[in-house]
Order: structure tokens, then sequence, then C-alpha cells
């Protein structure tokens, strides 16, 4: 129990703040989305044109300093890519797609069950086969190769680029695009995200806390381990939302979700199974480039340009459900994972 | 016992290669790792397998040895 309370204090604790971000401001269910604030992130950018989700979200900045920091602290810091960099691009992308069609990354699928969103829970069966898959893929020897050391400058490129990006929102805000009205116009104050994101940021780092991971190491080496950072936070926000009396449970009028169940699944088995590939979920990502991974750097970057080709081609889904655009994209998803996979697979690669 | 080099392998690759290594030849392993997530993910994996795990450190690369106690 004792080598599980990082990871469960971990989850505990975004619970929490994740119930507080919204109980200050932030859409409902929405305390943290990390394919969400991406994408309310390029759309302040102006890198995509949707006028109700464009906003520099605080959160993501806080994650990555978060991180950032503690592994300086710790000397975990380290400077390491170049494990197929494009191909990661790519993935990010494909991830982006697959959380836009369901409306929320693994994280948020976690922040919408908890507040009783059965479509998160159809869902979180599609992540699960996702990471199914992925865990095939693993087995089959898998890898994206290996990764190096790089400059102190490269490892360190992202959380200055997310400094620089706080720094200019706060001293000229005029230069970016903020939503009047939608999610995007909704949120709490910025030093509260900022705060919020940097607790959960410096967490995540000591206990590598992961949603993919959690389930693929219960697939793969029967370990609760991870895992159990998710039940944690599964419960806290569960029993918050009671108290607050913001459980709802049902699949209808559930807030920034769509009821198109096939779709649920499809766009988070997208997602299960491009986080496997990657090595972690959209937060662990985050959490990755914030410690020196140039590689996750290269993954929010894909990420980030994924979300602004899903609003500007309209391939993210609405309240209405998923786009027909949209359903076409999960399909070439789908395709691009399965030849990444393919390509990547190595039996003999497996052994040592 | 076999020898893995994991050094720069993405989570959880460096465990999917020493759970191989260690069915190949359930006596032991001694696995190379770059980085303390690794390190962490091997040694609890070791442990639930059975295994005792000595870790010898050599500046930023650690040295898990894997044994039957």
């Amino acid at each position: 129990m004792k080598k599980h309370l990082p990871v469960i204090l971990t989850g505990a604790v975004t619970g929490v703040i994740a119930l507080a971000l919204v109980a200050f401001g932030n859409p409902a269910n929405m305390g943290f989305c990390i394919a969400c604030f991406i994408r309310d992130t390029a759309g302040a950018l102006k890198l995509q044109s949707a006028s109700a989700v464009q906003y520099v979200r605080p959160e993501i900045i806080g994650l990555i300093i978060g991180s950032f920091l503690l592994s300086l602290l710790k000397k975990e810091f380290q400077p390491r890519g170049g494990s197929s960099p494009m191909t990661r691009f790519v993935l990010g992308m494909v991830v982006m797609t697959g959380a836009l069609v369901f409306l929320g990354c693994p994280l948020r699928m976690l922040l919408r069950l908890g507040g009783g969103d059965l479509n998160a829970l159809v869902g979180l069966v599609g992540f699960a086969g996702g990471v199914g898959i992925g865990v095939l893929a693993l087995n089959r020897g898998f890898s994206l190769k290996r990764a190096y050391t790089q400059s102190t400058l490269e490892g360190a490129a992202m959380p200055a680029l997310v400094t620089g990006l706080l720094v200019m929102v706060l001293l000229f805000p005029v230069l970016f695009a903020f939503s009047e009205s939608g999610p995007g116009s909704l949120h709490a104050a910025v030093w509260i995200s900022l705060a919020g994101g940097l607790i959960v940021g410096g967490m995540a780092q000591r206990s590598r806390f992961c949603m993919a991971g959690g389930i693929r190491d219960q697939m793969l080496f029967t370990d609760f381990h991870l895992l159990s950072g998710s039940a944690a936070l599964l419960v806290v926000v569960i029993i918050g939302n009671l108290i607050l009396g913001k459980f709802h449970l049902g699949f209808q009028g559930q807030p920034i979700a769509h009821t198109d169940g096939l779709w649920n699944f499809l766009g988070m088995a997208l997602v299960g199974w491009g986080s496997v590939l990657l090595g972690g979920c959209p937060l662990r990502q985050t959490i990755l480039a914030g410690e020196g991974s140039t590689d996750s750097a290269i993954t929010i970057l894909g990420m980030l340009i994924g979300a602004a080709i899903c609003h500007n081609f309209g391939l993210a889904s609405s309240a209405d459900g998923a786009t027909f655009n949209g359903k076409i994209a999960v399909g070439v998803c789908a395709l691009i994972l399965l030849a990444v996979t393919l390509l990547n697979s190595n039996r003999k690669g497996a052994k040592a | 016992m076999k020898k893995v080099d994991a050094r720069g392998c993405a989570c959880p690759e460096p465990v999917v290669l020493t759970r191989n290594a260690i069915k190949e030849d359930p006596s032991g392993a001694e696995v190379t790792v770059d980085n303390a997530c690794a390190v962490e993910n091997i040694s609890r994996f070791a442990r639930n397998a059975g295994y005792q795990v000595a870790a010898i450190k050599n500046g930023s690369e650690v040295t898990l040895t894997l044994t039957k106690p």
C-alpha cells in the first residue's frame, strides 16, 4: 500500500483540484482536460477560429512548469529525444482527433464519469479497448526506437516556450483571441488555474501518474500500481460531486458531451491505442515534456496542430454528436495507427 | 542470466524487455536503464515476480540485477 501512496495521493489531489477549478469558473466536468485545454490554447493563438473555444489555459502551462521545477529539484530533469519525433507528432494529432470526437482526454473522461456522465463510461470501454490493442503491439515488440541525450537548451525549450506564452498573455492579452461565450469563456482566475496546474504537474512528475499507463500495466503485468491513481481520482470526484450536488447520473443533457455512443467509444479507442504507442496519456506527455523529453514536447505540438485541424475542418464533435467529417477522420486515424503499429513492430525487437 | 540494454527506451518498454528476458531465462537478468522511472517500474515488476533487485548506479545509468532469492 505504501508504495502506491504517491500515485493514489496524486489522483486524489488532482480530483480535488479539478472540482475546485470548476467551482472557481472552469466549464462543468472540466477542471482539467489536456486535449480541450491545448485546443483552447490553439484557439487563443489563432491557429483555429472556433470562437467558443479560445483561451490560453494556464493549467497546461502550470503542468509543464510544475513538472520542470520538480524534476530539476529531484535531479530528474533529463533532456532526451530522437525517438521517432515525426511519428510522435502524427500520433499527437491522432490522439487529439479521437479526444475531440469524444470531447475529452482520458483525464476529463474520468472527471465526466465522476459527474455521473454515462457517455464517459462508453468512452472508458473504448479507451480500455484501445489500450488493449496497444498492449498487443507492445507484446509483439512495438517500439518507436530509443531516445538519446540532448542538450540542456533542447530539453528546456518547451518549459521556456510555455513560460514565454504565460508572460506574453499576462503583459499583452490583446494579442490573443479570447472566447466571449462558450466553454472558452468559462475559466477560473489565471493564478488559480496556474497554481492548480503547478501542483498537479509537480505531483504527477513524482508519482508518474498516467491514465493510459494504469490500464496498460494492469493488462501487461497485472500491476495495479498506476491504476490505483485513476481509481482514487474517480472516487474523490464522485464523492465531491455528490457533496456539491453536481452528480447527475445519466446519458442525456451532460455538460460538453454528446450521446453518440459509437463515436464516444471509437474516439476514446483511438486515444487509448495512440497513448500506449506514445508511452503515456496526454497528461503524461505534458509531464514528460517538463522533464526534458523533446519527444513528448513534439507530441504536444502535434496535439496543438491536430486541435487546430479538428476545429478548422469540422472534425470535432459538439453537443449534437459527431460530425460527418469527424467520423471520416476517425477512420483515417485508425488506419494511421494501424500503419504505425505494424511498421514499428518486430517480434525480434521484443527480445533483449 | 540475460543482459538487457533498455537505455533510452520509453515506458513501458524496459519492463517488457525485462519480462521477456526472464521468460527466456528465469534465473534472473541484468538490465541497464537510464531514467528513474524505468528503475522504479522494473524494480516493482521484478519484486512482484519474486526476484530480488540490486541496483548499481553509474553516472546517469543504472544497472539492475535481478536474482531469485
